[in-house]
């Protein structure tokens, strides 16, 4: 059912795409129909498929590297209070900047390689991931610290047998929503400075007008982002059923 | 388990400058059941709380001292109205909460006795999203025993359950925690009178001690004394609302 509702979705994107192409009857290079789109897409498979590829090891790679640290900040700031003073307020400011802007500064710090796209990704899913998960760590149900209390638990004890579990529900949907977000870091940082990647294809295929191999790897980059969520939600489902 | 001791609570607790309980003295006898029995908001809870050791947002001056001269804290046990059972925990760790928070080694043979006592033996793996209310509270209990304390302290530990399971948890508890200094924390006269063997009734003008019936608890649902005193409890209680 689901599956039918999304192919009935697909197809009626398609079909207004493609109705909007023939009554307008735009230039290819202004908005190329989606049969064009295909079968750019077709002849094209391998180069796409090559800067997938590259794009996919920096999110993976910015995804791992985010939660890794956005897990431990959330616990920092969760156990010390002192922390929380000196490091939450720089926290939210960061949010307040557009973290974009600091694309090219990351390129030269990092170089035109990986590295500096990882960073990007890294800096955009770091929020979400650290205050969803630093939101869970501060909900606690009290009843369970009570409980933990009069058992004469330590605040070790009762952080990795009751807090953490109780906040992996709100972790799991920081990462779901960082699964979305960790592929425009990495498109973004592909933009201001690289070689290869779906970001800079994107770039390659604007410049020299060949808007319809443009769109094929948009698309293919927005497939990837929806397989991508769909795997994290999967990977987090189970914990976040558990712990409910 | 250490022999258990009266406990004795004296003095009175204020919220900000609202006085919560004025000065009262309430003592637990050991090894009996002291049932406190008031309507929502007359600080009851407070006064488990404070025992407990735990959080009430009030500030409390006065003295609250065990027989024994241990600290209390160390001595109790706690039951709450919502199981607090870790729903990623199975039954058979969430018995083993206590020891497992304090990194003790855990004692297998006697979790698995309470757990058969607890009629829970085929429910052992089990995630408590899977068990009944009744079946969850059993899980409680089982934990509450396996702390092996001198005191239990059970704020309401029932009154979320259907009529029947009620009364089988009330007689399954009363069993279980003979010879603890018990204090059940309750709004229902009916389980006063069923299981107290000392009864006070709380309201804003303090505590006022009432008879419990003759017969050993768990008294039978339908002995007639116990009805009436329940009768009796509830009608004290309507009065001092008034």
């Amino acid at each position: 059912m689901k599956l039918l509702s999304a192919l009935a979705a697909t197809v009626f994107a398609l079909a207004v795409w493609q109705g909007i192409v023939s009554l307008t009857d735009l230039p290819k290079f202004i908005l190329p129909g989606p049969v064009l789109v295909a079968e750019t897409w077709w002849q094209n498979r391998w180069i796409i498929a090559e800067n997938t590829w590259v794009t996919a090891v920096e999110v993976v790679i910015g995804l791992a590297c985010g939660t890794v640290l956005g897990v431990l900040t959330a616990l920092q700031l969760a156990n010390s209070r002192v922390a929380r003073v000196l490091v939450q307020p720089m926290l939210v400011f960061t949010q307040a900047l557009p973290v974009f802007a600091l694309a090219p500064l990351l390129t030269l710090w990092l170089g035109y390689g990986l590295w500096s796209k990882v960073a990007m990704a890294v800096l955009i899913i770091y929020f979400p991931i650290t205050s969803s998960f630093f939101d869970g760590l501060m909900r606690t149900p009290p009843g369970y610290l009570d409980l933990a209390r009069t058992m004469q638990a330590g605040p070790r004890a009762v952080l990795w047998h009751i807090r953490i579990p109780a906040a992996l529900p709100s972790l799991a949907s920081g990462m779901r929503l960082a699964a979305v977000y960790a592929p425009i870091g990495a498109v973004i940082g592909e933009w201001v400075g690289s070689s290869q990647g779906l970001g800079y294809l994107m770039l390659l295929a604007n410049g020299r007008a060949k808007t319809d191999l443009m769109f094929a790897a948009m698309l293919t980059l927005g497939v990837f982002s929806i397989l991508l969520h769909l795997t994290v939600r999967r990977a987090t489902a189970r914990i976040a059923g558990e712990t409910r | 388990m250490t022999p258990a001791p009266d406990l004795t609570i004296r003095g009175s607790a204020a919220i900000g400058d609202a006085l919560l309980f004025a000065p009262l003295t309430l003592t637990l006898a050991a090894g009996r059941w002291t049932c406190l029995l008031g309507g929502s908001g007359v600080g009851k809870t407070t006064i488990l709380r404070l025992i407990a050791g735990l959080d009430t947002g009030a500030d409390f001056t006065g003295q609250i001292t065990a027989s024994d001269r241990q600290p209390v804290p160390e001595q109790v046990a706690y039951m709450a109205q919502d199981d607090l059972l870790l729903p990623w925990a199975t039954v058979a760790q969430n018995v083993l909460l206590g020891a497992r928070l304090r990194r003790e080694k855990p004692d297998l043979n006697r979790r698995d006795q309470l757990i058969e006592r607890m009629r829970l033996q085929d429910h052992m793996g089990k995630k408590p999203g899977e068990l009944s209310g009744g079946q969850r509270q059993r899980v409680a209990l089982a934990r509450t025993l396996m702390e092996d304390r001198p005191i239990v302290l059970l704020d309401e530990p029932f009154s979320a359950l259907d009529a029947r399971t009620r009364a089988d948890m009330q007689d399954l508890a009363a069993e279980a925690l003979q010879g603890r200094t018990v204090l059940l924390v309750t709004h229902d006269p009916g389980e006063a009178a069923r299981l107290g063997q000392s009864i006070l009734v709380m309201t804003q003008n303090g505590i006022t001690p009432c008879h419990p019936p003759h017969a050993p608890a768990p008294r039978s649902v339908d002995d007639p004394e116990t009805l009436e005193a329940q009768g009796a409890l509830l009608r004290l209680l309507r009065e001092d609302a008034a």
